[in-house]
This record gives structure tokens, sequence and C-alpha cells, in this order.
């Protein structure tokens, strides 16, 4: 056992830390999201210069060569500045794919693009009617010939508005909630018969609704087996919570700290509101629940490698319990701001707004302790 | 970064593994309540520890720890709750202990630190007063120098086990005239058969005795027994107090209490089908799972900040309050899944003549008393609240 980074982690974390404090300052970020592309390619050429793109893949093939626990570290830091540039649908989950199961032309096409910057990935995963289900899927991937013909509507696809590819689930077989007969596609997001429907999310980043209307794909669009393709998702969605409860304990440190300086500063009955004790205890509180955060997306991040049914036991116990920190954090930042806890002016809000979000995507804390409750049990 | 253990590792938890089973003193029983075991019972095992020289791993080497990493320390926890093991009482290991180590003279560490390693010396902790419970610093009783002893009057209040007391580590006013409470107080080791003290047991909600008054009425003890300096007696008391939460957390025991619920919510029937396949019931306990994860965790970085050098800093007050919140739970909810068994009184084998048989099942018996006693541990080592103002000054600065 050992809770210590490496030097090579230390510098990592050291070199975000100047790139978020230094070239994403608050005014800038502010202005980019509300700008019409939304997102700020700048800083994505920042990353693969640092490499940092390259996180997942082998340093042979031009990646970094990192573990989870440097995406931990990256993400960390990308949630203590809201850093909305599509870092998990990119290089954690399309990266995720390429490396568990991409074939060696795909790695080929792909893997470069993704380390150099000018290929951006977004996850078509969740459909209207599936909620937090991936295998509740009415896209349908039919076969034609060698290839495959695509129909169906994926739900807020987040980063697909900056992205250049897609990853696709569809069903090649069985009916809809069947664990099999699911399959895995990497398309061209300008491909024929690919519909989209941009539009901004209440924290700040871009989605898309995307449509495919009889979009023809090749047969080397598969990743993995055909109709196998749900462990896989599994796995890399679990690798993607990981990464996102990383940056939900960056974004709740920085509410929490932000939230105790605002009580050092604000005066009210003529003495600042952090010396009232209802007040200190909350923010306790809040701290307390950050540092369980903190603890739980150590296990879900040292977890990934492990077989599939500890590995999953502990991302969803993670995701409950940081779900559960990230409202009460956020909602407790806010009361006790007060009426500038309202404000769009002030950051805290925004804050509020991606933790709010946060427990939103790849399954609420109802879904992963139903998962927690059947792993537990079984 | 990683949790798994190493092979040097996995090779010490086959050797403590094995040392419990073949030393585990397997009459002491480790269902029920603490204070219905025979005083013998509750140090045997830390009697034989004492031999083994593993009664106080977290010692320095030199005082007699074992030097074992966190992890190390980890394992042990962990093997010992896997058989409910009584564990040495705290009193002199993780009180008066680092307290002598630390602050004491020569003398002091060649006549106590042995008989509280051997678990020969029982130990109790004369803090709290009728008047001063949080307001530790109010206390009252008074230690008055004459010649070259201490005269001791006044009243300590909830001194668990004072009743099998040899020795007990008392804080007393020194200076009454000091500008701050908190500056005029000692700490002074006594001698508990010491003409002038009285202990009298205090019947607590569960039925048990387990706590006491203790009456010092003209106490003369010699003035060697003051540890450290006169008047400074508040520092040491902090830092003990620090010591003491950094073991309150309880993990091991509470993740075999986990299973433990998890067995009786297999037993008791809901609908004809296990209370366990219950929805609403499953969901409380896998809450509890996963906050005793976190826990665990929190713990274990803890103890690893400790070990590059830091002591029992002010985190240790997090894991007072979750370490108790999740104790608190989990005896909730046992009696919550033992249902109607819940309810038959038993009295405390204290109480002369009590040989009952139990009604229902046995996992049943002390599932309410053990809920009413647990309530304790939110109020004491410093209540929860006294934790949130001590990580309010310490760690959010306010």
């Amino acid at each position: 056992m050992d809770f210590n980074f490496t030097e090579e982690q230390d510098m990592v974390r050291d070199s975000l830390t100047r790139l978020v404090r230094e070239n994403y300052e608050w005014e800038t970020r502010q202005k980019a999201i509300t700008s019409e592309s939304g997102w700020q390619p700048t800083i994505w050429a920042q990353l693969a210069e640092l490499g940092l793109l390259g996180m997942p893949f082998a340093e042979e093939v031009g990646g970094f060569g990192g573990s989870a626990v440097d995406a931990m570290i990256v993400m960390e830091e990308f949630g203590k500045g809201l850093v909305v540039e599509p870092f998990v649908p990119t290089v954690v989950c399309a990266g995720g794919f390429l490396k568990h199961a991409g074939t060696a032309a795909q790695k080929e096409e792909h893997i470069g693009g993704i380390v150099d910057g000018s290929q951006i990935f977004a996850f078509a995963y969740a459909e209207p009617r599936g909620r937090y289900d991936y295998a509740d899927l009415e896209t349908s991937a039919k076969k034609d010939g060698s290839g495959y013909i695509l129909n169906g509507h994926k739900a807020v696809v987040i980063g697909a508005p900056w992205a250049t590819h897609l990853i696709v689930t569809a069903r090649t077989s069985g009916e809809r909630r069947d664990r099999e007969g699911i399959s895995i596609f990497v398309i061209d997001k300008n491909a024929e018969g690919v519909v989209t429907r941009d539009y901004a999310t209440v924290d700040g980043r871009r989605a898309s609704e995307v449509y495919f209307e009889n979009a023809a794909i090749p047969a080397e669009a598969l990743i993995g087996e055909e109709g196998n393709g749900l462990p896989l998702i599994e796995l890399v969605t679990d690798e993607a919570i990981a990464a996102q409860c990383a940056e939900a304990c960056g974004a709740m440190k920085v509410a929490h700290a932000m939230t105790v300086e605002y009580s050092r500063q604000r005066k009210q009955f003529g003495v600042p509101i952090g010396s009232f004790q209802v007040l200190q205890h909350r923010m306790v509180d809040m701290f307390t629940e950050y540092e369980q955060a903190v603890s739980m997306t150590y296990l879900a991040t040292l977890k990934l490698d492990a077989p599939e049914a500890e590995r999953k036991l502990a991302v969803s116990a993670a995701k409950v319990r940081i779900g559960q920190a990230a409202h009460h954090i956020g909602q407790e930042a806010i009361q006790i701001h007060g009426g500038n806890g309202m404000t769009d002016e002030y950051a805290i809000g925004h804050y509020f707004k991606r933790l709010t979000i946060f427990d939103n995507e790849f399954g609420n804390v109802d879904h992963h302790m139903k998962r927690h409750i059947a792993l537990a049990n079984s | 970064m990683n949790l798994e253990f190493s092979p040097e590792e996995l090779a010490f938890r086959d050797e403590v593994r094995t040392f419990i089973k073949e030393n585990y003193p397997s009459h002491v029983s480790p269902d029920g309540l603490r204070d219905d075991l025979d005083p013998e019972d509750m140090v045997a095992w830390h009697k034989i520890l004492g031999e083994k020289g593993w009664s106080t791993p977290a010692w320095p080497v030199e005082y007699g720890g074992t030097g074992w990493t966190p992890t190390q320390r980890y394992i042990w926890s962990e093997e010992n709750a896997r058989v409910n093991a009584i564990m040495p009482l705290p009193f002199g290991v993780s009180m008066v202990g680092p307290v002598i180590y630390t602050f004491g003279n020569d003398a002091q560490k060649e006549q106590h630190l042995p008989g509280i390693r051997s678990g020969d010396v029982w130990w109790c902790q004369g803090y709290s007063e009728p008047g001063a419970g949080s307001d530790l610093a109010s206390l009252k009783t008074t230690a008055v120098r004459d010649g070259d002893h201490y005269v001791i009057n006044g009243q300590k209040t909830w001194t668990t086990l004072a009743q099998h007391a040899d020795w007990g580590f008392f804080l007393c006013r020194t200076d009454p005239d000091a500008a701050k409470p908190q500056e005029g107080i000692s700490f002074i080791l006594v001698d508990m058969k010491s003409p002038g003290i009285e202990v009298r047991p205090i019947k607590l909600i569960d039925g048990g005795y387990e706590v006491n008054e203790t009456w010092l009425t003209d106490v003369r003890v010699p003035v060697e027994n003051l540890v450290g300096q006169e008047n400074m007696g508040w520092t040491y008391a902090k830092f003990l107090l620090a010591h003491e939460r950094s073991g309150i957390a309880g993990v091991a025991r509470s993740k075999r209490g986990v299973e433990q619920l998890r067995d009786i919510a297999k037993s008791e029937q809901l609908d004809g089908v296990p209370l366990m396949s219950d929805f609403d019931f499953a969901r409380k306990v896998s809450q509890l799972e996963i906050d005793l994860s976190a826990l665990e965790i929190t713990e274990l970085r803890t103890l690893a900040g400790e070990q590059a050098g830091k002591g029992p800093g002010p985190e240790s007050s997090v894991l007072k309050i979750k370490g108790t919140e999740i104790q608190q739970r989990l005896t909730e909810l046992t009696l919550e899944a033992v249902g109607h068994y819940g309810t038959p009184f038993y009295p405390s084998v204290s109480d002369a003549g009590s040989n009952e048989y139990p009604v229902g099942p046995s996992y049943a018996e002390h599932s309410a008393a053990s809920y009413f006693n647990m309530r304790k541990t939110s109020i004491y080592g410093g209540s929860n609240e006294i934790q949130r103002n001590i990580i309010t000054k310490m760690i959010l600065g306010l």
C-alpha cells in the first residue's frame, strides 16, 4: 500500500497548476464559454504540447505512458479551474476504447491525431429513453454488405460540437436492454447521414443531439467484438467516472476554499460571518465531505485494474459518495455566499452548476447505489 | 500509489493471523458488552501481546513500539477485528503512555512504561468533572503543594473502568490565579490505592457499569508524580486527546460489524424473503458500507501522513467524527435488523443474580444495549461538536 505520488506525477501536477492559473483565468474562461465556439483551442494545443493528450497510450506510439493516477491528477487540476475542454471524451473515453480494443489500423489512424490535438472525440452513448443503462439502446447498426447502416438519436453528447470524431454505441442484434448485441463504432463526425444539433450546457460546456439517418459506416469502424461491446463500455465508463470524480474533487476543493474565504471577508452584525459557529460547523462538514470524496477518488482510481466485480463495486461506491458530496458542498457554498452566490458574476455559482451536473453523468447516485447493492449482495 | 499488499506485507499478515489464531484466549467472549467481562479477561490478550512485544505498536521503537509501517498497523487491526479480539484498553497504551514517553522524566518512564506494555497496570483517566465537560479547562479539582506532596481535592466523572484501575492520570488546577483557565492546570499521576479516593459506579442507559464518579479527598501524591512542568498540563492533555482520537475511528471493527449486520439481515425475514433482499434496507447497508470505505481510505491517508513525519494532527478530528457516526449508524441498523427481539431487556451480569437465558436469536441479545451504549461515542473524547471547533480553528483557520 502506498499513497505517495512519484516525482514525475508531482511535476505533471505542477505544470497543470501553472497552466490553469496562468492561462485559464476566470475572465478568459467566461469569455470563451460564451463565445461562438465555446472553448479555447489554444489550451488544447498547450495540452498537446505537454504531451498530456497522449495520457493513456504507450510511449512507443507517441503517448505519455500514463496511468489512471496520472489522469486523476490532471482531472483534479481541471476541476479546480472548471476547465471545459473535452479531455474525458477524447483522452479517457476514445483513448480508452482505442487502447483496450482498437485494431492496429484504428490505432494507426487515431492515436497520432489525439496526441497532436488534431482529432477530438465525443462519446455518443446516452439516448433519450435509455437513462443510465448503457444497454438500453434504440440506435441500431444494421449489417449492410461488409459495413453497417446506423440509425438513431444520441442524447446530450458532451463536447460533440468541438469533435472531429464520434465513438458511438449501437445495437447490432437483440432487443432494447439486452446485455448482448451491443457494438461500438468509431466514426467521422462529418460522415454522410450524421446530423447534429449543437447547444450549450448549464455548466459551461457544449453538447449536441446527434442523429444518425441511414449513415453508412465501414466494417473497419467497429471497435472490439461485434455484439459484445457492453463489458468494454462498462470498463471505459468506469475509467471516465474515476476521472470525473477527480475533477469533482478539484471543484469541491475550490468551492470550499472560496466559501471559507468569503466568510472571512463578509461582515454582518459588525463581524465576519465566519465567526458564527453555526456557519463554521457547516464549513467543517463541507471539508469532511471533501476529504471523504478524495478518499473515494483514490479508491476508484486504484481499483480500475482490479477484477470486474471489485472494480465496479469501488467505482459505484465512489460515484455515490462523491455525488452526495458534490450536491452537499455545492448547495452549502451557495447558501453561505448568500445573495452573492446567486449571481452569475460570482464564480461560486459556476462551481455549484458543474458539481450539480457531475451527478448526472455516467449514472447518478441512485443508479450507482443500485449497482452497489446488486454487487454487494451477489 | 497503490492499494495492494506487497509480498512482505502478505507474509506479515500470515504471521499475525497465525499468531492470533494460536494465542488468542478463546474463552474471552467476543460478543456482548465489555463490562460484562471479568476484569482479568479484559486484559488477557493485552498480557499475551505484552509478552510478544506487540501491545504498543504505535509507540516509538525505543519505548517498546514495533516499528510497524502504517500498512502493517492496518493489517494488525484488520486481523484482530476478524476474531473480534478484546484489544488492550486505551487508557495506558494510547493515552498516558505517549504522554509519559513524550513529556515524562526518565524515572517516570522507567516506573510506568513497562506496566503499560505488559498490561499489569490498569490505568484510568481523570479529566471530566460534573461542571467541566466540553469546557474541560474550567475544571475545579485542585492540587495544592504541601512540602514534597500535592494534596488533591475534587470530583472527577466518567472515569471509565476506574473500578479496576491501579493508577490514574488526573488534570488538576495548580494555579487558581492563572490569567487563563488553561494556564493553571497540571498533569498528575495518582496511585488509585491512595487514601482519600472513592470510586462510585454510574449505571448507564444500556444497563451497564462502565463509568464512575471518582471523589478525591485530601489525596496526598508525591511531587515526583507531576508529568512535565507544573501548570503546563493543558498542553499534555491536548496532545493526549489527539492521540486518543487517531485510534477512535474503529474502521476494522466497523467492517466486521457490517459483515455481522449482513449475516443478521440474511437470517431475518421480511415478506417471506431475507431482510437483506429488501431494497430499502439494502440501501441503508450499502450507504453505510460506502461511507465506511471512504473513512477507511481517509484513515490510511492520515496514517501515511503521520509516517511522513507529522504527528496525529487535527485530521484525527475528521476520523473521530466520521468513525463515531458510522459506529452509531451500524448499531442503529443492527437494532433495526433484529426487529421484535430488540425489545427484551437483559440485565448486565454486573447486576447480581442475572443469568437469564436469552429469548430470541443470540445476535439480538445485545443489539439494543449496544445501540444505546454507542451514543457515547459522539460525546466522549471531545464531543463531535468540539471536534468541529478544532477543525474550524486548525484547518479552516477561522
